[in-house]
């Protein structure tokens, strides 16, 4: 009897002491790990820890809105976190996200207007480009998403990004829709049925990859001819592993902002702040794309940027107007109906 | 004198029983351990999991007012000004506390775009009535005029939900909340379950095609032969699953080692694509699968003496016959064991086929993991998963049936 009292005892405690977090904590922030992350580490949070002896630990994520609304339960076990729009828009209208002080940070009119949210400032903007080998295609590559569909000019197979995003915004685009018309396109009538349509037409020589990783892989080993991408991937696998790897900025892309944000309730409030406002300096920003091209939202920061790296970043002046911003809104409210309708495509022969 | 004796037996027996029964207590005293563990990480998240399929509390507790009168409403369209005008004020309420996000959620699932239509109208509606209340919600979004929404609300205003189950057959509600099908190109997670069936028996079959005859020659070999080899069918446990999958995407890749030398060979004029598709999924799911077939049968086939073989043989017996009438039957409870293993886990799996797949050789998992983590509608998770277990129970209980329990050996 005493040993099961004991046991249960033992067990109440190992319980108790998952459920329970450190009550004294430091400032924790929470990135997206990998290459990404160590160069934050060492471009702003060794630094920041120098600067201003505040004790910080890090933490890595994936995204997902799930992730962020259980990490904010009662006393969050985070404090800044680096999210994408969607879970910004949709973490600020659920009152998990702490408002910003915008005075603080310089204002509004310093950051790049997709930058600014109630709960959130712009950490980088990141686009999903097509991405081809230069060294298959000496005669020239695709230079249009068309030409990405064209599977009589360009054979082989080709890589998107699983699920609708951006899949949608690229067939709108193959059809002769310019990058800034996108959204209305896809509003209008019939326009998501048209990109549909569009992604049926090369059903059979499409593959489908989910991690950033995949498409340098899928492009190096020649699965594929010619992709979708994360811009910053491209370039790393171009730096590091010597590949000749080509964007083609001119044929349009699907640009995004990853935010800073502070969960409510964070027992560090002041602290986190003090960390956001650190990260958002326009010269800290600028320091970035030198080791990965992911460009600055202040915009003093986007005017630090040396020459040489900020043709490779998508805000860059020669590659911004190719793009188009990522709609959250339209996103938020049809990212349900859609990934239902595109899984029930894509699973189907 | 034989009083003696019968009193006597009878505390023998007595003794006999308490040391039994101080025994079993003893033997359940050293499951306990087990027998808790399974309880606390086994038993009680399968609950949880089965309960999550079915909650349905946010409407509940963002506006339990409206979520009472609901209940008690019936009937088709627009419910009386009462009941409007509580859910309207109500919402108001929940909005200014910042909880009006989770109905919006919750409703986006009854029907995608109810999202934006709470959200919107939670932001506009004005303190006082423009007239009626249903006339404010109107001028709002005339959505509201309709029946849709309001059986809708009604159904999330229950205590329990069958939606998710439901949707997990391919099924829904209508206005009327009577049960049908969902439109024709919605309806996937009963294709998809009879493609997770169907895969996880391919690769059962292929995992016994080649790993019976491998336990055999384990089996008939010595031992010092057979426990290398033994070994080398071990070797692929000790290897992270990962790490072989993505072995088997670098071998079958378009230019990877194996169309290298076919085409090099001039067996292909060409590459073919033998991954991102059903035949990657196909082939790295039976090597990672084939050590839990090869397992049970070998440790069955090393208790069969080959004597009997032999014997069969001298009666007269062709090789073929003596192999089907006496091998194959002493062999049957490591077959049944053995493609038993390798069928649940390949009902499970997850990983393998995300890597070597296509889009359209996705398994049930692959969605629960989807909804998991992306959108974070456990409902629809949870019921998923609630599918995939009742459908494997129900295997089980047809299997144990036909091949009987007790012929099952694990080894």
């Amino acid at each position: 009897m005493r040993s099961t009292r004991t046991l249960a005892a033992a067990a109440a405690a190992a319980l108790l002491s998952f459920a329970l977090p450190a009550s004294a904590r430091d400032l924790t922030i929470t990135s997206w790990g990998g290459a990404y992350q160590a160069a934050q580490r060492e471009l702003y949070f060794g630094p920041f820890q120098k600067e201003t002896g505040i004790k910080l630990v890090e933490d890595t994520w994936d995204g997902g809105i799930g992730v962020l609304r259980t990490k904010a339960q009662g006393t969050p076990v985070w404090d800044v976190v680096q999210v994408e729009t969607d879970e910004l828009v949709l973490g600020c209208e659920e009152g998990i996200l702490e408002p910003l002080d915008w005075a603080a940070l310089g204002g509004k009119d310093k950051f790049l207007p997709a930058a600014v949210h109630e709960c959130g400032v712009g950490a980088i903007v990141w686009a999903t480009v097509l991405a081809y080998d230069g060294n298959k295609f000496p005669n020239g590559g695709p230079s249009s998403w068309a030409d990405f569909f064209d599977t009589q000019k360009f054979p082989g197979k080709r890589a998107l990004r699983k699920g609708p995003r951006q899949a949608l915004e690229f067939a709108t685009m193959a059809q002769g829709v310019p990058p800034a018309k996108v959204y209305e396109a896809l509003r209008a009538p019939g326009g998501v049925d048209k990109a549909f349509a569009k992604l049926d037409s090369i059903k059979k020589d499409l593959i489908f990859w989910e991690a950033g990783a995949q498409p340098p892989q899928l492009l190096a080993s020649g699965e594929v001819v010619m992709t979708s991408a994360y811009n910053g991937r491209i370039t790393a696998a171009n730096r590091q592993d010597k590949r000749n790897f080509k964007i083609a900025w001119n044929a349009g892309f699907v640009y995004q902002i990853d935010s800073w944000v502070i969960l409510k309730n964070s027992p560090k409030k002041a602290e986190a702040f003090k960390l956001v406002h650190y990260l958002t300096r326009p010269e800290n920003q600028a320091k970035l794309p030198a080791i990965i091209p992911y460009g600055p939202t202040h915009v003093d920061g986007g005017k630090l940027v040396p020459a040489e790296y900020a043709v490779e970043i998508p805000s860059s002046p020669q590659n911004l107007p190719h793009g188009v911003f990522f709609d959250a809104a339209f996103w938020v409210e049809n990212v349900e109906k859609l990934t239902e309708r595109f899984n029930a495509w894509a699973v189907q022969k | 004198m034989t009083a003696g004796l019968a009193t006597a037996a009878l505390d023998l027996r007595r003794a006999l029983r308490r040391t039994e029964r101080r025994k079993t207590l003893g033997g359940l005293a050293l499951a306990l351990p087990l027998t808790a563990f399974l309880l606390v990480f086994f038993l009680l998240p399968i609950l949880g999991m089965l309960g999550k399929a079915v909650e349905n509390h946010e409407l509940g507790t963002a506006m339990p007012r409206s979520a009472e009168v609901l209940r008690s409403w019936r009937g088709l369209g627009p419910p009386p000004e009462e009941v409007v005008a509580i859910v309207a004020t109500e919402l108001k309420e929940a909005h200014a506390r910042r909880q009006s996000a989770l109905v919006a959620q919750r409703l986006n699932r009854e029907q995608a775009g109810w999202r934006n239509l709470i959200l919107s109208t939670a932001r506009r509606l004005p303190e006082a009535p423009n007239g009626t209340w249903l006339r404010t919600l109107v001028e709002l979004d005339p959505a509201w005029g309709e029946p849709a929404i309001w059986a809708g609300l009604r159904r999330a205003a229950q205590p329990w939900t069958d939606i998710f189950l439901l949707a997990a057959v391919d099924l829904t509600r209508d206005d009327h909340d009577s049960i049908v099908k969902v439109p024709e190109e919605q309806a996937i997670y009963l294709d998809i379950l009879g493609r997770t069936f169907w895969i996880s028996g391919l690769v059962t079959l292929f995992c016994l095609i080649l790993g019976y005859p491998l336990a055999y020659l384990l089996a008939s070999l010595p031992e010092r032969w057979a426990n290398p080899l033994l070994i080398l069918v071990l070797l692929p446990f000790w290897t992270s699953l990962l790490v072989r999958t993505a072995a088997w995407i670098v071998l079958l890749q378009r230019e990877g080692v194996i169309n290298d030398f076919l085409v090099r060979a001039g067996l292909l004029a060409e590459p073919v694509a033998l991954v991102f598709n059903r035949t990657g999924v196909l082939v790295a799911m039976t090597h990672v699968l084939l050590p839990f077939m090869v397992l049970p049968l070998y440790s069955v086939m090393r208790g069969i003496p080959l004597s009997l073989t032999r014997a069969a043989l001298s009666l007269g017996a062709t090789p073929f016959a003596a192999f089907r009438r006496v091998y194959l039957p002493l062999s049957m409870p490591g077959v049944a064991a053995g493609c038993l293993l390798v069928f649940i886990l390949a009902l499970g799996y997850y990983i393998t086929p995300a890597l070597v797949g296509g889009a359209a050789d996705q398994m049930i998992s692959y969605f629960v993991a989807f909804f998991t983590l992306q959108t974070a509608n456990w409902g629809m998770a949870a019921a998923l998963a609630t599918l995939l277990l009742l459908a494997t129970l129900l295997l089980y209980w047809v299997y144990a049936r036909l091949v009987g329990i007790d012929r099952l050996r694990l080894g």
